[in-house]
């Protein structure tokens, strides 16, 4: 079970979770995504809480109901949430990059030539 | 929606000693809400007044809309199972088939399931049973009851942590399947704070928090970093406490941050820690009593 955090509401923290497996690929579009009280089973939380959770990517059009048969991933789903991440992603990953590079003293250059020199640029999937 | 539950005011003193003061509050109808607080902070009281155990010295109480106190209409909808109940000298197999007698929803397949699951002896006496294994009789009758108002008070003396976790675990499957009002009294509040839709906390017979669960992470938060920079950064916010060793401090103040402050906390290089609900209740539980948490 992956660990539901403090402080963000647990609602968010579900949809999340769904939204990376999305992401991920590992719910592929038009498969069915757990329902409601299985997601409560496996998480152990109430039962209102996940749907919450999923009513969020409803709203999103990243989730879609069929009518009597549950809760499935919309076509362009996986597109939509990369586009959303991307416009998000210097907020969250480059500026506490550049403040802790900067709290250690590294320049622009050196910073470039790590990113370079990292094994994920060079096409390996270990860091 | 009509409230299941609705206190107004409600009050409740034993000779000079008030163990409920000024308490109203509402519980809503298929949630499941978390009654918290230390020992001694009014919670079996306000269930007992609750269950018609016990009456109000002042202020109303309505269950289902009326008086639960003498109202067979009204009990009969309703299960209580308490912290070492007392049970009349019978078996075990025979403490449960007088339960089931009493409530209309009983389920006899849910009760011989957990009666399994918590390895119950069925032909021992319950006086012979273990403290834990009373509890779990408790457990048996109050899930398999499937009342619509469901009052669990410390109902797990004696279990220990894995028996604990299939209270739960069975607690959240059969609410799913069959929603009804649950209403858990607990001081062991970080093991079911996820469970929980609604809070409500009390400290010295007040109500100090009431709030949806969702609302509460985020209500304070432990702010920690270099003294200075703490210190800049909660100027303006309301502290419930303060730490420091040396250059370091670590001071909790009130929440939510925005994303505003989110920023700046982190180009100040301060770690930010949300107070988890049982930090919460040691908060509310320690500040003066005329402040109250609000979230």
């Amino acid at each position: 079970m992956p660990p539901l955090d403090e402080g963000t509401p647990l609602f968010v923290q579900i949809a999340e979770q769904l939204a990376d497996d999305i992401v991920d690929g590992v719910l592929a579009e038009g498969a069915r995504v757990p329902s409601t009280n299985e997601l409560a089973a496996f998480y152990r939380i109430n039962p209102a809480t996940a749907a919450k959770g999923i009513n969020v990517l409803v709203d999103e059009a990243v989730l879609e109901k069929r009518r009597g048969i549950g809760m499935f991933v919309a076509s362009g789903a996986r597109e939509r949430l990369r586009a959303g991440r991307r416009r998000r992603f210097a907020e969250q990953y480059l500026d506490p990059m550049l403040a802790e590079a900067k709290r250690l003293g590294i320049d622009t250059d050196t910073l470039v030539s790590l990113i370079q020199g990292s094994s994920w640029h060079n096409g390996g999937d270990t860091p | 929606m009509t409230p299941v539950i609705s206190a107004t005011a409600l009050g409740r003193r034993y000779r000079d000693q008030a163990a409920l003061e000024d308490v109203s509050l509402a519980v809503e109808p298929g949630t499941v809400t978390g009654l918290l607080g230390r020992n001694g902070a009014g919670k079996t009281t306000l269930m007992r007044i609750v269950a018609g155990q016990e009456f109000p010295t002042s202020g109303t109480i309505a269950v289902f809309g009326e008086a639960p106190a003498e109202n067979e209409a009204v009990l009969r909808r309703m299960v209580f199972v308490r912290e070492e109940q007392a049970y009349p000298d019978l078996r075990v197999r025979h403490a449960i088939r007088v339960a089931s007698w009493f409530y209309p929803n009983w389920s006899e397949e849910l009760a011989q399931q957990l009666l399994a699951d918590f390895d119950l002896p069925l032909q021992r006496r319950i006086r012979k049973l273990s403290r834990g294994m009373r509890s779990a009789v408790g457990i048996v009758i109050g899930l398999a009851a499937r009342a619509e108002l469901t009052v669990f008070d410390e109902p797990y003396a004696g279990l220990d942590a894995v028996a604990r976790q299939l209270f739960y675990d069975r607690l959240l499957a059969d609410f799913a399947e069959h929603p009804r009002t649950v209403v858990l009294s607990t001081h062991l509040i970080d093991e079911v704070a996820d469970l929980l839709e609604h809070v409500v906390m009390l400290d010295r017979g007040r109500v100090v928090l009431d709030a949806p669960a969702d609302d509460v992470r985020g209500t304070a938060m432990t702010v920690s970093g270099a003294a200075t920079a703490v210190e800049e950064f909660v100027a303006d916010r309301p502290v419930w406490h303060r730490q420091r060793l040396g250059a370091r401090a670590s001071v909790t103040v009130a929440g939510p941050l925005e994303a505003a402050a989110q920023a700046r906390a982190r180009a100040l290089h301060l770690s930010l820690e949300p107070l988890s609900l049982q930090q919460l209740l040691f908060h509310a539980a320690s500040s003066p009593a005329d402040e109250k948490v609000s979230a």
